[in-house]
């Protein structure tokens, strides 16, 4: 069950042609079907998998494979530039009417999360365009949707034009866009209810919409976890709607996502955003490279080093960095390390960004804990001073009232002093190393900005 | 007799009502998957290396995964050689067959609940979001109550907005009483209740509503583990069923969603949602086959009688029912 990214997959390949000296075509072909596999594991559609591998087998038999020393390398790096380029450019933008307000529409599946995604486009609206959203809620059949949205734009502190569930959703449309202007709402935002693709009326409605309101922009809200159906889906809300973007939800999840390269190969319309967690501002442009990663297992460094510039204080981790190479590294500074690393999301999450992270033997389905951090700061945060400058003061009765003070057991404390030293110990044999690389340029240890 | 005919037979003793349910529900996965099955069957004159090739590319579109499509086909092709069939039209029979027999491969285990013949059943619902737990909850509710059976509704979901309201919507529209506290309490302490309340107004069905949560929160996931601790600590046996709620436009996410949930909270059936679209499910067979998790509804629609009792040869007669008909 264990879903291998593209580079695994490879792996057995690209030994076997190893000490061959040369790739023959055979050889290309048999890594297209691990290409093809790792592809339709990740849930992208099949025929849009059949016209890639054989886009990317042209490219590949072209020379390109044939005469690398690096095979493998070049096929990932020939599939992960395709699939790059057929996700199309990073495009996040949102519409702006020339005469306000702006209106945009949310369409899709039921459960897809699209009155999640108003909500947090209402906050993305606000925040990086100082916009003045109306939020609308147009899902009159789903029991408590509006109750939903009222919620959502209580917890924003954002209008929402609601007028109850007997009127058809395609008048309160129309009102709420007067309510609007009288208002001097400059964005419109209508949720609609989950509808099959299939059906008929319900799709009419949307049209009639579509027909009255004018909208600017249509979005799409699908489910990253999205299977083979992901195709009709799309294909079948832009036929009728013609859409203008797709918003990507709950990827946050442990899903390669592959509906995203599907939507995009059947519609041709861009991704815009990716919805990655239950909270409000958890809404962050759609980055194909990454997806491509992702797709293809290989992790998501640049997220991670996003992460780690936007929340990682240059000058503490200088001063960290200082304290290793002299190894007079402490107790608190291992706290401060700690609440560094945390500040840039769940520790499982970064993980599963590290590429080759899933390859390390133990690492692949370790279950990180946060709660164990926050004994280890609990622990330390119960020692004196000098206990954290010197730990080499510890004895039992101080173990005992540190045990005591954290509400946890004299063998976690011994557990916590015993993997501190450790860590000590590496890190004079790093800095070690790192002056010796450093004549040759460096590298720098451990949370640098990058 | 084909196999077909014997399917028909066996399905025409069983209410019509139903089987008309199935067949409706399922017409356009239907006209999809078996619409393609008969389209490759007419286009090819014998059977070949081709007709495998097609049949699988079929199968993986209907997201039943490749480990285990590339099962079938094997044991199709062995079956086809032993058989010495050669016209492709009689291979169809061959593939649904198959189908219902890779499902019912595991250990035999009922599609029916574990209800209990007298005192409380508790029925806890898990899964990720926008499965419709919620409206799962909802529809089963109503199939008790017209049962005889006396309902209550615990509003687990104490996270997602407005879900506590969505309950008790359906409560209300099914005549059946819910257990909520706040939004953002703890779900354990709404178990908690619902289970005294249950107990003390003796309702024979208590069904539990949680938030969604993606399997891949830890978090999130001993949360729930500490539920169900808290409905076992209070009903010895109980949740007699744990469902597992899933979407069936989900791709093979499912099968981990599956795993996952499986050893949290000792998933003992699955509900599969939104058969009505053109979704296919075939991730159900990889995760019967390889979880032995039975299936033990299907959603079928949006009104509150289109929950149907999962039967593997009924669902391969609603995949196949053109067929069928042919057959007769």
């Amino acid at each position: 069950m264990a879903f291998e990214g593209l580079a695994d997959r490879l792996q057995s390949t690209i030994q076997k042609i190893r000490g061959k000296g040369k790739v023959s075509e055979a050889d290309v072909k048999e890594m297209m079907r691990e290409v093809r596999l790792a592809l339709l594991e990740a849930d992208v559609n099949f025929k849009v998998v059949k016209d890639f591998v054989k886009k990317v087998s042209e490219r590949a038999v072209g020379q390109e494979v044939l005469k690398s020393l690096t095979p493998g390398q070049q096929i990932i790096k020939i599939v992960n530039e395709e699939l790059t380029s057929l996700m199309g450019g990073e495009q996040s933008k949102i519409a702006v009417a020339s005469r306000p307000p702006t209106v945009i529409m949310m369409v899709g599946l039921q459960g897809a999360g699209k009155t999640t995604t108003t909500g947090k486009l209402a906050n993305l609206l606000r925040k990086k365009y100082n916009r003045k959203p109306l939020l609308v809620a147009g899902d009159i059949y789903r029991p408590a949707a509006i109750k939903q949205l009222e919620t959502l734009g209580k917890q924003l502190n954002m209008p929402v034009f609601s007028l109850g569930d007997q009127i058809s959703p395609v008048e309160i449309a129309r009102k709420a866009i007067e309510k609007a202007k009288e208002d001097h709402n400059d964005y419109v935002l209508i949720d609609t209810a989950g509808r099959l693709h299939v059906d008929a009326a319900l799709m009419d409605e949307l049209k009639e919409i579509k027909e009255l309101t004018k909208p600017d922009e249509i979005f799409l809200v699908v489910d990253a976890m999205t299977g083979q159906d992901a195709v009709n889906v799309a294909q079948s809300f832009n036929e009728q709607l013609g859409i203008t973007g797709v918003v990507l939800t709950k990827l946050d999840g442990d899903t390669r996502g592959g509906a995203a390269l599907s939507i995009r190969a059947v519609t041709e319309k861009p991704i815009k955003f990716v919805g990655l967690g239950e909270k409000l501002d958890a809404l962050e442009p759609f980055h194909p490279e990454r997806m491509a990663s992702r797709i293809l297992g290989m992790g998501d460094v640049l997220t991670l080093i996003e992460k780690a510039q936007s929340n990682i204080d240059e000058q503490k981790a200088k001063e960290l960095e200082q304290k290793m190479r002299t190894a007079t590294f402490t107790l608190d500074d291992f706290l401060d390390q700690l609440a560094q690393v945390r500040k840039m999301g769940p520790l499982d999450e970064l993980l599963k960004m590290m590429p080759g992270a899933n390859r390390i033997k133990g690492l692949n389905n370790i279950q990180i804990d946060e709660k164990q951090i926050a004994h280890v700061e609990a622990i330390i945060k119960s020692m004196t001073k000098d206990e954290k400058l010197r730990p080499e003061l510890m004895n039992s009765s101080r173990k005992r009232r540190i045990a005591k003070g954290s509400g946890r057991t004299v063998a976690e404390v011994n557990r916590l002093l015993k993997q501190f030293e450790e860590m000590k110990k590496m890190m004079k044999q790093m800095s070690g190393m790192q002056q010796k690389v450093k004549k040759k340029g460096g590298f720098k240890f451990p949370f640098k900005p990058f | 007799m084909s196999f077909f005919k014997k399917l028909k037979e066996k399905i025409t003793k069983s209410t019509d009502s139903v089987t008309e349910k199935f067949k409706d529900g399922l017409t356009k996965t239907r006209s999809n998957f078996s619409g393609k099955v008969n389209d490759l069957i007419a286009r090819y004159r014998k059977v070949d290396e081709d007709f495998f090739e097609e049949l699988e590319e079929i199968l993986i579109q209907a997201d039943v995964g490749f480990a285990t499509v590339m099962e079938l086909i094997d044991e199709l092709k062995l079956e086809v050689k032993r058989r010495n069939i050669q016209d492709p039209a009689e291979v169809q029979s061959v593939i649904s067959e198959k189908l219902v027999e890779i499902y019912n491969s595991g250990e035999e285990q009922s599609a029916h609940l574990n209800i209990q013949q007298d005192g409380l059943t508790v029925i806890l619902f898990v899964g990720v979001n926008g499965v419709g737990k919620t409206t799962t909850i909802g529809k089963l509710a109503h199939k008790f109550k017209n049962e005889g059976k006396k309902v209550l509704l615990a509003a687990g979901d104490t996270f997602r907005a407005g879900a506590i309201e969505q309950l008790e919507v359906w409560g209300d529209r099914v005549g059946v009483e819910t257990i909520k506290q706040a939004e953002g309490s703890d779900p354990a302490a709404v178990m908690f209740d619902a289970i005294q309340a249950a107990k003390s107004r003796k309702v024979d069905i208590l069904l539990c509503d949680t938030a969604g949560r993606l399997q891949n929160k830890v978090n999130l996931m001993k949360e729930l583990e500490k539920v169900k601790r808290v409905i076992e600590r209070e009903i010895p046996g109980a949740p007699h069923e744990v469902l597992l709620v899933l979407d069936a436009t989900t791709g093979q996410n499912a099968l981990i969603q599956a795993k996952t949930f499986k050893e949290a909270t000792a998933v003992s059936g699955i509900v599969l949602s939104k058969l009505d679209g053109t979704a296919k499910g075939g991730i159900v067979l990889a995760i019967r086959k390889e979880l032995n998790i039975p299936v033990k509804f299907v959603g079928l629609g949006e009104k509150m009688d289109d929950l149907q009792e999962f039967d593997a040869e009924k669902y391969v007669y609603g995949l196949f029912a053109d067929q069928v008909e042919k057959a007769e």
